[in-house]
């Protein structure tokens, strides 16, 4: 009989009968991993360290340590496929773990950058990623070099092997000099044209364990002796904990105790605690039955008074003011006023929950030497500080493992989020490791969402069908106490909007709201990119424009825009003849460093049953390092986008969140996602963009203006659910 | 309450409140954790399991109703990683954070057990009870015809 004793009672007792082994606790077998597949969490690094970002085993196994996280967007595979390009070693030589986030604290954050966020690992990072790479092969051949008393220029290293003439030898025999190279000069890194392996579709390198269910993610870890918290927040927001009842749980099974949790003053930062009750017991599903039982009385505070309405009446009163100048050309107001053709129209788009599959969690083991974290973090660094700062110790002792995310989306940025500090909170008071898991919906109601933004455009059409002036509005409720949205966010997008308007003006707002938000993929572009897009297709079809070509003659002096849309009208068949009940609708938006074009294809029932069916995207990110991964991640922002513009927006009554899990926010699923098309119109060059976001944010607009071309009705909100899209 | 469970072909004695629902007692007790947490309303898949061959979504089973009956898990679904969805799932490229995969995988095997070639509307009502954020949809459906041809139907 073999026990899993985890608390005073235990929660369950297992023992192993006939066939096969005992399955506590999980392993890879060797043989399932072969060299070409991370081993992110079992994969002792065997061999000699070149720099941090690697190590060369005597068989010529090399291992890459990955400083990023993996959250589906790719990042393990693009690193090592970056290091690799430069190092110039065969791709089945390789495999990838995880870096040692309390090392890059402790060495002066010797990976420049682990937090992995704003779609730039490979479009801002790989300079020095590529360049650790050529430095280890540099340093190679220097060895090489020396050994064979030859000019390091007559070396050469290919696949793995070192050549000067008749010698040769491979990068592991030469693996422990080469470690003691120091070059006067690091090289530079090789231009496209030179690449080998960049730019080759490569299978990303966690896919055995994605299909196993041996991929580890945080709420996975098991510890000996762990127990288990669910936890609740004040439904509304910084609201206040006033009291609880323990006594009616305490004689719950497997039930070790509720606590409270408190928000503290001048704590505020990100990311934050915020008052709650936390039940602990031996299993997680034990613990959360107990804290449902759990009678606990709130301070609801003013916040409860605020609804969807009230927000939407407050934009709209906001809307009408005037607001923050951020930039003016004198006459776009006049050349307005005096017009006699102007298109004006509001938009409005509700706070949206990141979603992610896997709920927030965080698992942390304090002890007097040490302290441990299980976190799915954008950024591991910050978890180790974030945790130090809630225990006030010193962050050299606080160790962060590194495990897959299931599902980030901006939402899991530095440190997680209170969940951390639930965690190590719970871990200090009750000494062992306590895993706190959020129900699904604890996950949606006290997630950092994506805030409630609004906008009033107004244009004036000249002679020639095209603007000739544009005032802006735009608004966001983006001031909360975590401060995370910069108030220049309710310009992106709107203020620098990319078509050729001879006359601008643009104002904003930033509204307070007592809901915490933060970065939501594609940040800014996500909210205003709707709005803008829409805005383009009416201004184009009150000039008497084909809203594609509209979009090509309003970007005439850009290059990359021309070379985005021209392909998306080569590709993608746009038409403006359909039969009513079909349309197809285009958008085009900017961020990231990348440009990102759509056309939606749609049909209407009569009913108003909307159908998505197709939708061609067309993308500039200027160089792509694996298009199999570029593309998944198209057809990944495609579908995020979609989903929160058709089924998502969070619904608030009484000042908290009501739609908390997926029955009443019901997101896309298979039978309602469109078939994506993806293609690459690359400018090449200097120019890198991001690609883990930009394709989402033409989407929602693209399919609002195709909804437009089936059924004449415009629409300037979402989500696309609650209108009415029915047509006679 | 004493019960056995035979999980992947693994008897396991197990004492514990009957109605506790199966996936916590195979993620927290058992320690197969491929099998996921995702909504607990047996809204999204991500828990979905074999019992006697039928995909169930293991949020919503009482540990109780497994008694007597065989579970698979995606841990016991092949020996090698080598069941022709797996296969697909990776000649496809099917995973972006993996999540939910445990449980789209073990729907689309209970699909082509049932129907070894289905039609587009049979993929669709078989998977639209396994959400995935990620958006591998597309490939989803591809991975299903591709596993569908690895079988030879």
């Amino acid at each position: 009989m073999v026990e899993t004793n985890l608390s005073r009672r235990n929660f369950i007792r297992t023992s192993v009968g006939a066939a096969g082994g005992l399955l506590l606790g999980f392993h890879i077998p060797e043989a399932e991993a072969a060299k070409t597949e991370s081993r992110p969490w079992t994969t002792p690094t065997k061999g000699v360290e070149i720099n941090a970002w690697l190590s060369i085993g005597e068989d010529g196994t090399v291992t890459i340590r990955v400083p990023h996280t993996e959250m589906g967007q790719g990042g393990m595979t693009s690193v090592a496929l970056m290091i690799a390009e430069e190092l110039d070693v065969e791709w089945s030589k390789i495999q990838a773990v995880f870096a040692d986030p309390n090392r890059h604290l402790r060495n002066n954050r010797e990976y420049k950058v682990m937090s992995t966020h704003g779609s730039q690992l490979v479009w801002l990072q790989h300079p020095h990623i590529m360049g650790a790479g050529a430095s280890a092969r540099e340093r190679l051949k220097e060895a090489a070099a020396q050994r064979w008393g030859v000019p390091r220029s007559e070396v050469t290293a290919k696949q793995g092997v070192l050549r000067a003439g008749a010698r040769q030898g491979t990068y592991a025999e030469f693996a422990t000099a080469a470690a003691g190279v120091k070059l006067t000069e690091e090289p530079a890194i090789k231009q496209a044209k030179d690449w080998w392996l960049l730019g080759k579709d490569v299978l990303r390198l966690d896919i055995q364990h994605k299909t196993n269910g041996s991929a580890q993610y945080a709420s996975d870890t098991r510890l000996p002796g762990m127990v288990y918290a669910a936890v609740r927040a004040c439904p509304v927001p910084w609201g206040k904990l006033k009291s609880f009842n323990a006594e009616a749980i305490k004689n719950r099974p497997g039930v070790v105790g509720a606590f409270d949790l408190r928000a503290v003053e001048g704590k505020r930062g990100q990311p934050d605690l915020q008052d709650c009750v936390a039940v602990v017991a031996d299993s997680w599903y034990r613990a959360k039955t107990a804290l449902d039982l759990l009678p606990i009385e709130w301070d609801f505070g003013d916040a409860a008074k605020v609804s969807n309405a009230s927000l939407s009446a407050e934009a709209k009163k906001a809307l009408g003011e005037k607001g923050l100048l951020t930039k003016d050309d004198p006459k776009a107001l006049e050349t307005i006023a005096a017009s006699k053709k102007v298109v004006t129209a509001d938009y409005e788009r509700p706070f949206e929950a990141h979603l992610r599959m896997e709920p927030i969690n965080a698992t942390v083991h304090v002890q007097d030497d040490r302290v441990d974290v299980w976190s799915p973090t954008q950024d591991q660094s910050a978890a180790i500080l974030l945790v130090a700062d809630q225990l006030g110790l010193d962050p050299k002792n606080v160790y962060a493992h590194t495990m897959f995310l299931g599902g980030g989306f901006g939402g899991n940025g530095a440190g997680g989020t209170g969940v951390t500090r639930q965690a190590a909170e719970l871990s200090k008071r009750l000494k062992r490791p306590v895993k706190v898991l959020w129900s699904r919906e604890e996950d949606v109601a006290q997630d950092k969402q994506r805030p409630m933004a609004a906008a009033r455009l107004t244009a004036s059409i000249g002679a020639n069908g095209l603007p000739e002036a544009i005032s802006t509005r735009a608004l966001w409720f983006a001031i909360d106490k975590m401060n995370q949205i910069g108030p220049a966010t309710a310009d992106y997008g709107i203020r620098n909007m990319p078509y050729n308007i001879p006359l601008r003006h643009h104002e904003r707002h930033n509204l307070a709201t007592h809901v915490p938000s933060s970065t939501h993929r594609a940040p800014g572009a996500n909210q205003t990119g709707f709005m803008t897009e829409v805005f383009a297709d009416e201004m184009a079809l009150a000039g008497g424009w084909n809203p594609l070509d509209w979009r090509i003659e309003m970007t005439k002096d850009k290059d990359d825009w021309q070379r985005v849309l021209k392909t998306l009208k080569e590709k993608a068949g746009y038409r403006t003849d359909l039969r009513r009940g079909e349309g197809m609708g285009v958008a085009v938006v900017a961020c990231h460093g990348t440009i990102a074009a759509a056309c939606a294809s749609v049909t209407v029932s009569r009913r108003g049953q909307l159908a998505v069916e197709k939708i061609v995207i067309v993308v500039d990110c200027g160089h792509v390092i694996n298009p199999r991964g570029a593309t998944e991640q198209i057809e990944g922002a495609a579908c995020y986008e979609l989903s929160h513009a058709w089924f998502g927006g969070l619904e608030m009554r009484e000042g908290r969140f009501v739609n908390t899990n997926f029955d009443s926010q019901n997101l896309l699923r298979i039978d309602q996602a469109p078939e994506i098309e993806s293609h690459f119109a690359l400018t090449g060059g200097k120019k890198w963009g991001g690609m883990g976001e930009p394709a989402g944010p033409p989407v929602p607009p693209a399919v609002a203006n195709a909804i437009f071309a089936a059924t004449g009705k415009r629409i300037r909100s979402t989500p696309f659910r609650l209108h009415d899209l029915s047509w006679a | 309450m004493a019960m056995t469970l035979n999980i992947n072909g693994v008897s396991h004695s197990v004492d514990i409140e009957p109605e506790t629902p199966l996936l916590w007692v195979l993620r927290d007790a058992i320690g197969l954790t491929g099998t996921k947490y995702g909504c607990g309303i047996s809204r999204c898949g991500a828990c979905t399991v074999h019992v006697d061959g039928q995909p169930v979504k293991s949020c919503q089973t009482a540990v109780s109703a497994a008694v007597g009956k065989q579970v698979t898990t995606i841990e016991g679904l092949s020996k090698d990683n080598n069941h022709p969805v797996q296969q697909a799932w990776r000649e496809v490229g099917v995973p972006q954070c993996g999540y939910c995969q445990s449980g789209q995988i073990m729907s689309a095997a209970a699909l082509l057990q049932k129907s070894p070639k289905p039609t587009d509307r049979q993929i669709d009502e078989a998977m639209a009870g396994n959400l995935c954020r990620c958006g591998t949809y597309q490939r989803i459906k591809a991975g299903i015809r591709r596993a569908s041809q690895l079988s030879g139907a």
